[in-house]
């Protein structure tokens, strides 16, 4: 995969990457997805994004070379690969913070390294791709069990644990209402996530009715268009007594819709770091006291959001990029018992070559696409 | 749907896995809940052993002392965008003169990129690259009107310059008449 400019992305043959530190690994990729947030490097939204990068952190993979340093995994192991690029050294990722790793990327300081996503998170090239460079392969890659399905693994590289870390952080007590902006794959996780935490009930909003219908499916969840609402923070508030609800869940970020002046400020004209509407209407539509939980991506400059009225109702809120690695014991547990079914998510399969095919049918939301796999050339199974 | 809609609730005992990992002590939740201080870190700046050695131009934010144990190798900066870029990052993440100029360098990386396949011989295919044949396969109608709006759009703006400058021409004569007077 070769990104272009805007809306541009084609396939190409590119060198094998290579071992660059003693602890890189590299990896055959047999799975890797389109995600949600890939929609911002597409749309060109996110800083620092430059022509010629490959995309993709959702990967999974079997390891082929290893540096003279790797003692966790050697070749022929079949890995899920974190989409957080961590080195388990520093101060943060020894408080199992593995999404904020300070020792993986130069670029920026707020977020750590992250696979295929822009300069601004450390210029790594990404996974979609028949072969990938994994830096730190004694701390990110876990060893797929031998009875799941690859399809399963691929998921727990971000939209599983990124859904549970979303209800997690939203800090869920039992017979909570917490309410879901967003029915992408993310959002349909964590309202899914949500119930393991005992919410008493679960919402989610959204725009398009395909997606709705699949959320109230594959996460028992009532699900709301907001196109047929007067205006969403009042539902929310009839349906909780008044009161707001519990929690809300950010699963959208940058790219939302729903409301004109953000949409042309935050998408057209990139006058803020996309556009925030599904965090505005989650500050207005938890009770006081209520949890926020941001894991919608944006941008790294601004945004305009009622922080006024976060503080007059003494808000708690709650973001971060998902440690994937802290989570990974628990949740392959889960779907081991049946408890989650993550490749339920999929919608559409498609041959890595038919990249820009795959960008454009998820974006634009073609043919009621969820989720994306794209299979390598050099994948047999 | 009105906004006092009657929902189709569930039973939640009824789902599996329903409260499995319901804990009345997640609160504060992750990330506070390992909150390790600076100060309380025997080794705040401890960071792995072996570097990734440094062979070609890394920008590094100035708001970090050194370059990160790995990092991204890419399309290090290059041309007139990776000239902007090197610009950009004299300064922090907290100023707009880091973040625009970036978003600018990567528009001129765009059209850097054509001429670059360009000169290679390669035409880029913008119907291929941009996935039209999805929208052709799924969305046919809507895409035709919007090409159509957007060729129309395209046309009306090229005319509406074109007349601008026959305007001028026209003119023009009149000025060199005049000019010519003296």
């Amino acid at each position: 995969m070769d990104y272009r400019g805007p809306k541009r992305v084609r396939a190409v043959q590119k060198p094998m990457p290579e071992i660059q530190h003693p602890q890189d690994a590299i990896v055959k990729v047999l799975r890797t997805c389109i995600c949600g947030s890939d929609l911002h490097l597409y749309n060109g939204n996110v800083p620092d994004t430059r022509v010629g990068s490959t995309f993709g952190h959702e990967f999974v993979g079997e390891i082929v070379e290893t540096g003279p340093d790797v003692t966790k995994v050697k070749v022929g192991d079949r890995v899920i690969i974190p989409f957080n690029i961590a080195c388990g050294e520093c101060h943060f990722c020894r408080q199992g913070m593995f999404g904020n790793c300070h020792e993986s990327n130069t670029e920026a300081s707020a977020v750590g390294g992250i696979y295929g996503y822009s300069h601004t998170a450390g210029g790594f090239n990404g996974g979609q791709a028949e072969y990938a460079r994994v830096p730190y392969a004694n701390v990110g890659p876990v060893i797929i069990p031998a009875d799941m399905d690859l399809d399963d693994a691929v998921l727990l590289t971000d939209v599983v644990p990124t859904g549970y870390q979303a209800a997690e952080m939203a800090g869920i007590q039992t017979g909570d209402t917490v309410v879901v902006f967003g029915a992408g794959p993310i959002g349909i996780m964590a309202a899914r996530c949500a119930w393991l935490f005992g919410a008493g009930r679960v919402i989610i909003i959204d725009q398009e009715d395909y997606r709705l219908e699949f959320a109230r499916n594959y996460a028992y969840c009532e699900a709301y268009n907001f196109k047929e609402m007067n205006d969403p923070v009042v539902f929310i508030k009839k349906e909780t007594d008044w009161m707001g609800a519990d929690c809300v869940i950010d699963a959208v970020g940058a790219e939302a819709a729903g409301n004109t002046m953000q949409t042309i400020t935050g998408r057209k004209l990139l006058l803020q770091a996309g556009s925030a509407t599904a965090l505005h209407w989650a500050i207005n539509a938890v009770k006081k006291g209520g949890v926020v939980s941001i894991v919608g991506v944006y941008g790294p400059t601004d945004n305009l959001v009622p922080i006024g009225n976060a503080m007059n109702k003494g808000l708690t809120i709650r973001g971060n990029q998902t440690s994937v690695k802290r989570l990974l014991p628990r949740l392959i547990d889960h779907v081991q018992n049946g408890v989650l079914n993550p490749k339920g998510l999929i919608t559409h399969r498609m041959p890595l070559e038919e990249v820009a095919d795959g960008y454009r049918m998820f974006s634009a939301k073609l043919d009621n696409c969820i989720k994306t796999v794209l299979i390598p050339p050099t994948v047999t199974q | 749907m009105k906004d006092n809609a009657v929902s189709n609730r569930i039973d939640p005992k009824t789902i599996k896995g329903w409260g499995i990992d319901a804990d009345p002590e997640n609160d504060p939740t992750y990330p506070m809940r390992k909150r390790m201080n600076v100060g309380e870190d025997p080794t705040p700046k401890r960071r792995p052993d072996s570097l990734q050695p440094v062979t070609e131009e890394v920008l590094k934010s100035i708001e970090r002392p050194k370059v990160s144990a790995v990092f991204g190798t890419p399309a290090p900066p290059s041309g007139l965008s990776g000239v902007i870029r090197r610009q950009a990052f004299k300064y922090s993440e907290n100023q707009y003169k880091h973040w625009l100029p970036l978003i600018m360098a990567d528009r001129v990386d765009v059209v850097e990129g054509v001429v670059t396949d360009l000169f290679k011989g390669k035409l880029p295919n913008i119907w291929a690259e941009k996935g039209y044949d999805m929208e052709w396969k799924y969305n046919r109608t809507a895409f035709i009107t919007k090409m159509a709006v957007i060729g129309a759009a395209t046309a009306g703006l090229v005319m509406w310059l074109s007349s601008g400058s026959k305007k001028q021409k026209k003119n023009k004569p009149q000025t060199k008449d005049y000019l010519g007077r003296f």
